[in-house]
């Protein structure tokens, strides 16, 4: 495992240090420091995130992407197999319907955007005790992701759970959504939607608390109401927030792991896999002892969420550049 | 007030120092059940194995079970502890083959553990070699409910064309013939392997389990053709893979269903679940393929030494103590398990004065099939029985693709 960090950086980091030795030993050192401060007192506050981020963030992505080369059981030696591992993927059932349940999680799991901005508008409003319908709607954001799986299975629960009896009192016989392959990734996701839709309700109202009063007074004098107004003069207001929400949401869609380990692990049969918890089940779970697959699929992920959020990135560099 | 706390911390700063000088060699057992039974016979022992040995200082740990699954493999490299809890056949293969096990080969040797033991020699040898010793084991078969049974006039089942009339006696009278949660998937390999020993022998079974066998071999296919006989009837309850095995007790308890394919440890929970003793029966999994020698699944627990372990010489008297008939009786009688040790005494309960006749009448003893096949195929296997249960039309497909994993992960 030691052969696994990329000496680049060890290198470049060693350089700086050397760098730095060198100005040090340097006979007008006081000078040049006291000239160069603004240039170095920004990196003296980077430095310890920098570590940081290089130590759990940056060089884990190496050395995951590394491992997927290997055929490894955690425990003996690991046995070099190049791209075996992506070869097997491609020819993997279980990956494709990960995969599968990921593009439906990414496109379902962007309803809590709009959603979010119409609860959103209908709270942004003052009338009596407002502050209070306020927090019930951020209720769900607030407790913990594995709470609200296990609400939903009781919920989703043929035998006793609430949906059964509400399709009893009906006259129609209970569903059980969590063990149907068809149902299952539709039925988690709609539990994961509800605290999403709470989070993007909240990044709106703070973003329409910011809306500027002059302009929709201006808008009103030329006219403008009902769907135009917020087309054309609220929703360009709302860019940021709009924006932030989409990232977060893509990015929780994509990490979805929570919500499957809790209320179906993965199941059934597999068929509510998504990659994140795929991974998890091929490397790390009772009988994963495939950490050069698990890495496979992390490596996978990895790529599919670098180009969204690259994208993202690029739209809003874009953007910012117009304006 | 401050001398007091004082003082209090000076004499238990001297009592530890004195014990550590009295007691030099610290024994760090690791343990992995808390469920009462379990809990109370493991403490019971450490009693009495340091009342034995007073030069000793035990240091036990008990944790969850699921946890002690995910720290295993950590703990054996980074923290290793003396004694491990763990389970013999393809569960232990991993950690064997990685040299993360002590070969204890001496212990049996010095204490004749190779006859006492010899049921569960087998699953706890490696390269012929012992790689830990078991403490308790149980049998599988298929619990009744006696009061059911005896209203329909049902009775004990021999054969699998019995077993199918008394499924569609229940059936009609409205009763679900057997309860079962495949939720996390395991509660469905019992079935498999059961209707596998049956029909195909032990040794076509564990020619499977290690890989020497496909799953598309016409064999194996006839195994699922008889397990498709009851899906397709519907003798299995419905929406059992929302069910844990917990959960699929309680229809079992109310008198919706009235069998279980399970193990012995369940029998705590349908007590706990307000069945008394004449309630519930058991009956050896009927015969499928006529006068194929009977084999039994018969999972059994043991204690390992982890190589990097700091005190390996009372790790190993440790292993000689719990394998000792009178500890192995007393444990079992605590747990409700049967002792391996067969200079043991059996306890005096129906279920398992059953279970230890079924189990020394049997030809051979699976350990479980996620035990028996190796941990990658476990999971898929498993996952492909579920599968198989709520649409047997995918059979083809799902036999297929356990051969084409099967052919990956044995090497």
């Amino acid at each position: 495992m030691g052969g696994v960090t990329p000496t680049h950086l060890k290198l470049s980091l060693i350089d700086w240090l050397l760098y730095l030795q060198q100005i040090a030993l340097f006979d007008q050192k006081k000078r040049i420091y006291s000239e160069n401060k603004l240039v170095f007192a920004p990196w003296y506050f980077l430095l310890p995130a920098i570590a940081f981020f290089l130590v759990y963030v940056i060089i884990p992505i190496f050395q995951s992407v590394w491992i997927s080369f290997y055929e490894w059981d955690g425990l003996g030696e690991a046995q070099w197999v190049g791209l075996a591992n992506y070869i097997e993927l491609f020819d993997d059932e279980y990956f494709y319907t990960s995969l599968k349940n990921n593009c439906i999680w990414l496109i379902l799991y962007l309803f809590a955007v709009p959603i979010g901005l119409f609860i959103a508008l209908f709270l942004n409003q003052i009338v009596f005790g407002i502050r209070f319908y306020k927090s019930l709607f951020f209720f769900p954001f607030v407790i913990s992701q594995v709470v609200v799986g296990l609400i939903f299975a009781w919920f989703y629960n043929p035998n006793f759970g609430l949906l059964a009896y509400i399709f009893l009192s009906l006259g129609l016989e209970p569903i059980a959504i969590l063990s149907d392959e068809e149902l299952v990734t539709y039925g988690i996701i709609f539990a994961g939607l509800w605290p999403q839709i709470a989070y993007c309700m909240i990044l709106y109202l703070t973003g329409l608390s910011n809306v500027s009063k002059d302009l929709m007074e201006a808008a009103r004098l030329d006219g403008a109401k009902g769907l135009k107004m917020l087309w054309y003069v609220v929703l360009p207001q709302l860019r940021p927030a709009t924006f932030i929400s989409v990232v977060v949401t893509v990015i929780g869609a994509l990490r979805s792991f929570d919500m499957v380990a809790i209320m179906t692990e993965g199941g059934p049969y597999g068929s509510s896999n998504v990659l994140a918890y795929y991974m998890y089940e091929t490397a790390l779970s009772e009988y994963g002892f495939r950490l050069g697959y698990g890495s496979a699929i992390a490596t996978v992920l990895f790529f599919i969420m670098l180009i969204y959020i690259s994208y993202f990135l690029w739209r809003l560099y874009k953007n910012e550049r117009e304006v | 007030m401050y001398t007091k706390i004082k003082l209090i911390l000076i004499s238990l700063l001297s009592v530890i120092l004195i014990s550590s000088a009295s007691f030099a060699r610290d024994l760090v057992i690791t343990f992995d059940d808390m469920n009462p039974g379990p809990k109370a016979a493991f403490e019971n022992a450490i009693a009495k194995f340091q009342k034995e040995n007073p030069d000793i200082n035990v240091i036990a740990n008990n944790g969850d079970r699921e946890e002690h699954k995910a720290a295993i493999r950590n703990f054996l490299i980074a923290d290793a502890p003396d004694v491990t809890s763990w389970y013999p056949g393809n569960r232990m293969r991993p950690f064997v083959k990685a040299g993360l096990f002590e070969d204890v080969s001496d212990v049996w040797d010095e204490n004749n553990f190779h006859e006492d033991l010899a049921a569960i020699k087998p699953t706890m040898t490696i390269g012929g070699r012992q790689w830990g010793v078991p403490y308790s084991y149980y049998q599988w078969g298929v619990y009744y409910r006696k009061d059911i049974f005896d209203k329909l006039g049902l009775f004990e089942p021999n054969t699998w064309v019995q077993f199918k009339y008394i499924c569609e006696t229940l059936k009609k009278n409205g009763i679900a013939p057997i309860t079962i949660g495949t939720r996390y998937l395991w509660t469905a390999a019992g079935v498999f392997d059961y209707i596998n020993l049956r029909t195909n022998g032990y040794k076509v079974h564990n020619d499977l389990t290690a890989g020497k066998i496909k799953y598309t071999d016409p064999r194996i296919r006839k195994t699922f053709e008889y397990w498709a006989e009851l899906v397709n009837a519907g003798y299995f309850i419905e929406n059992h893979a929302s069910m844990a095995w917990q959960d699929a007790v309680v229809p079992f308890a109310n008198g919706e269903a009235a069998m279980y394919v399970m193990g012995n440890f369940s029998v705590d929970a349908y007590k706990n679940a307000g069945l008394t003793y004449d309630q519930i029966d058991f009956f050896k999994f009927p015969e499928i393929t006529k006068d194929m020698p009977r084999a039994e699944e018969a999972p059994a627990d043991a204690f390992f030494i982890p190589t990097n372990a700091k005190n390996k010489r009372d790790a190993k008297k440790w292993l000689a103590f719990v394998a000792r008939p009178d500890v192995q009786s007393e444990w079992n009688k605590t747990i409700g398990q049967l002792p391996i040790n067969s200079k043991a005494k059996v306890a005096d309960d129906k279920f398992i004065t059953e279970g230890f006749e079924t189990l020394n009448t049997a030809v051979g003893l699976a350990q479980f099939y996620d035990r028996d096949a190796i941990p990658e195929m476990a999971a898929a296997g498993m996952e492909g029985f579920q599968e198989f249960m709520m649409k047997p039309d995918r059979l083809d497909k799902i036999l297929k693709r356990l051969d084409k994993i099967q052919s990956k992960v044995y090497k």
